[in-house]
């Protein structure tokens, strides 16, 4: 018996020396500035205290009252839940819809396509952003060029503030859904063919077959493909950070939660106050992400 | 004012004669995209002053400012800089530039009388001076006389009714696509320039309050949202504005309050055939006030920066820069109004119409508040008055509230007052 103990904790401790390191860059690049910014977000740390930290204040949780007693606050994050509800299932299905094309055996030059719709994906946000500056033109825009022919008369895409969001999720969709589009490509081929063949001698149409074995079997490519969509998009900033000129107009149209962050915090030099908003994003994608995970959990069941 | 500055530059300045990019002095110079503009005048400089080399480096305007802040930060600040005059209060409160006034006193060339005083005084905290005015900006209105003839308008307006019936006059010969005046919605500038006009402090109490609700303040503000309500300025923002000179040369708008920028672009911009048809005008003042309104007092200072090691060499770069004879060069190469007011003898600046209202425009100038909350405050105006424009909101309510949003943001610097106060008392 002696000898089992002592031979696991010999175990226990060779196992903690193994890990040590992963755990030392963790605690020292994850945990240790998010307890920073947690204190941070409770004191008033700001242009003042950059010069002399003598000039920060503890407030308890100040910033955090503030937060939810401003305006602007609340907007940002009406505008944020707008982007991620609308722009989140249309980047999905953008994704799947070009996912099962691709995966179509009356596909010709399945590879071509697959790179054509990826490179939005990897291509510079700022070049992106100068070219659909010029597509959301109110005079000489193509997309307004194209409506014309509908009779649609012009629209101020990113100038009137009801378009100017709708402007970013197009944008938007248009440049990520290729990243969950390869996802879903790949969990696509992971579903073997024989299944579909078994269910054609059974009968099945291509919409049963598609309800019946794609879904279910994508069910998990699904879930992880929703999950960080959801996450990222709640982190929108660079969007329209580069479609307002850093400024999240018209009239704080498009102003997102994180850039919200970055004026206070890059702007304005309200170190605290922009911790602090930090923290509230964090438990709302925390939350929206549970609420998510149950939601698509209980689809399954 | 920043607002319309394209490019910025670092420019160093160097006194040692050893190599090496450690021991080379720098500076950050801001400039509208015309970083090479200094890079020629640098040359003349080190010939005068053998042993200096100066290291010139350039900056996106738009950047300039987070990254002075977080080069301060890091320890990482070039000699000598250019720098918005709104900036000096923040850069002031860091404590990171120097103040200038025993080298001022002892030099020969830096002569306070010759710059105009309202520029002068935005460089002024505290009685302390921390920048020398290198080129200076204001606002004032730029218009189509034309336009203006067609509508029985004689000459620009002195007084704001005056101004408002010319507005209305155009209007009423310009039919529904033509409006008396362009007021970006999105620029702070606009209502902020006419609340000084009107003689509005702003901030109250050496800037702990905010003074929004003032009778001053709600003058402007009333004049400026009726311009929007009336249908006198169409209510869009620099964005919504397609091609500014193509929509000024087509007549869509008469009047346009701006910068010294717009000089050069109107001159570039609009049809040869419009080219007798602008002109620019000092700001009209309110009834009863005397005539030009006052305007805003813009522009860049040349800064030295208390973490130099070089700060003599620095301040000959600040001193060859601000030479009458610099000031006209480089007014030549860029366009960028001299700061000197000897160097406006030049006869290509006194013989110009256009420009000559600028001059005196300049002595009419005031700064916006000197505290580092400034532009968190000026962002607030529109954010308020804009509901007001659209008719949402009463002006009063407005008003009230945007106090209490600046009483908000002040709370920190009103602490720290008493805090220096109390201390001073002990």
């Amino acid at each position: 018996m002696r000898g089992l103990s002592s031979w696991r904790a010999r175990e226990a401790r060779s196992g903690l020396l193994l890990v040590a390191p992963g755990l030392l860059l963790l605690s020292a690049f994850l945990a240790l500035p998010v307890v920073a910014s947690l204190l941070l977000s409770l004191t008033d740390f700001d242009l003042y205290a950059v010069g002399d930290p003598s000039n920060a204040r503890v407030v308890g949780l100040r910033n955090y009252a503030r937060l939810l007693h401003d305006p602007v606050f609340w907007k940002a994050l009406g505008n944020t839940f707008f982007f991620v509800v609308v722009g989140g299932p249309l980047t999905v299905s953008l994704a799947l819809g070009t996912a099962l094309l691709l995966n179509h055996k009356l596909v010709r030059f399945p590879g071509l396509f697959r790179t054509i719709y990826f490179a939005p994906v990897v291509t510079t946000l700022v070049a992106v952003a100068a070219v659909w500056k010029y597509l959301y033109h109110p005079r000489f825009g193509l997309l307004n060029a194209a409506l014309g022919l509908f009779g649609v008369g012009a629209i101020d895409w990113l100038g009137d503030p009801h378009w100017a969001m709708p402007a970013i999720v197009l944008m938007a969709a248009w440049k990520n859904f290729g990243a969950s589009m390869i996802i879903f490509v790949a969990g696509l081929k992971a579903i073997p063919e024989s299944l579909y063949e078994a269910a054609r001698l059974d009968g099945a149409g291509p919409w049963q077959r598609f309800r019946l074995i794609t879904v279910p079997l994508l069910a998990p490519t699904f879930l992880f493909v929703g999950l960080t969509t959801t996450i990222g998009y709640f982190q929108l900033f660079a969007e329209p950070y580069v479609m307002s000129g850093g400024d999240g107009g018209p009239m704080n149209a498009t102003l997102s939660v994180a850039l919200f962050m970055y004026k206070q915090g890059f702007r304005w030099w309200s170190i605290g106050a922009s911790a602090s908003i930090a923290f509230v994003l964090f438990a709302v994608i925390l939350g929206a992400t549970l609420l998510q995970r149950r939601l698509q959990k209980g689809g399954e069941a | 004012m920043r607002a319309l500055a394209a490019g910025l530059l670092l420019a160093a300045a160097t006194a040692c004669t050893r190599g090496g990019d450690r021991d080379r002095p720098r500076a950050a110079l801001g400039l509208r995209a015309r970083g090479e503009v200094v890079r020629e005048l640098v040359p003349e400089l080190e010939r005068r002053h053998p042993g200096l080399k100066v290291e010139v480096q350039q900056i996106p305007w738009t950047a300039a400012h987070e990254k002075l802040l977080t080069g301060f930060v890091g320890r990482e600040m070039p000699d000598v800089a250019q720098m918005g005059n709104t900036w000096i209060p923040e850069m002031a409160a860091l404590d990171a530039i120097e103040p200038l006034d025993a080298r001022v006193a002892a030099s020969a060339s830096v002569r306070p009388d010759d710059y105009y005083p309202g520029i002068w005084e935005t460089n002024v905290l505290d009685g302390a001076l921390y920048g020398i005015p290198w080129y200076v900006d204001t606002r004032l209105v730029f218009y189509r006389s034309d336009l203006l003839a067609a509508a029985g308008v004689l000459g620009m307006p002195r007084s704001w009714s005056g101004w408002r019936e010319a507005m209305v006059a155009v209007k009423r010969t310009g039919g529904p696509g033509r409006f008396g005046l362009l007021l970006p919605t999105n620029e702070w500038a606009q209502p902020v320039t006419l609340a000084v006009a009107a003689g509005a402090e702003l901030l109250s109490d050496g800037g702990r309050h905010g003074a929004f609700a003032a009778p001053e303040f709600r003058r402007a503000a009333e004049f400026f949202i009726g311009l929007y309500r009336d249908g006198l300025a169409p209510p869009l923002a620099n964005s919504q504005v397609a091609n500014l000179y193509q929509q000024m040369a087509a007549g869509e708008f008469a009047m346009y309050v701006t910068g010294p920028w717009n000089l050069g672009e109107f001159r570039r911009r609009l049809p040869a055939s419009l080219q007798g048809s602008w002109a620019t005008a000092p700001l009209p003042a309110p009834d009863g006030m005397p005539w030009p309104g006052v305007s805003l007092a813009g522009g860049s200072s040349l800064v030295v920066f208390r973490s130099s090691p070089r700060k003599d060499a620095a301040w000959k770069v600040v001193e060859f820069l601000s030479e009458p004879a610099t000031q006209k060069r480089f007014w030549a190469l860029c366009g960028d109004l001299p700061a000197r007011r000897s160097a406006w003898d030049e006869p290509a600046l006194a013989g110009d119409g256009r420009t000559a209202s600028f001059r005196l425009q300049l002595e009419h100038v005031r700064a916006t508040p000197k505290v580092p909350e400034w532009e968190q405050i000026a962002a607030k105006v529109w954010e308020r008055l804009e509901p007001v424009a659209r008719g949402a909101k009463g002006l009063d309510e407005s008003l009230a509230r945007l106090d209490a949003d600046v009483e908000t943001i002040l709370e920190k610097r009103r602490w720290l007052l008493d805090r220096k106060a109390a201390g001073a008392r002990k």
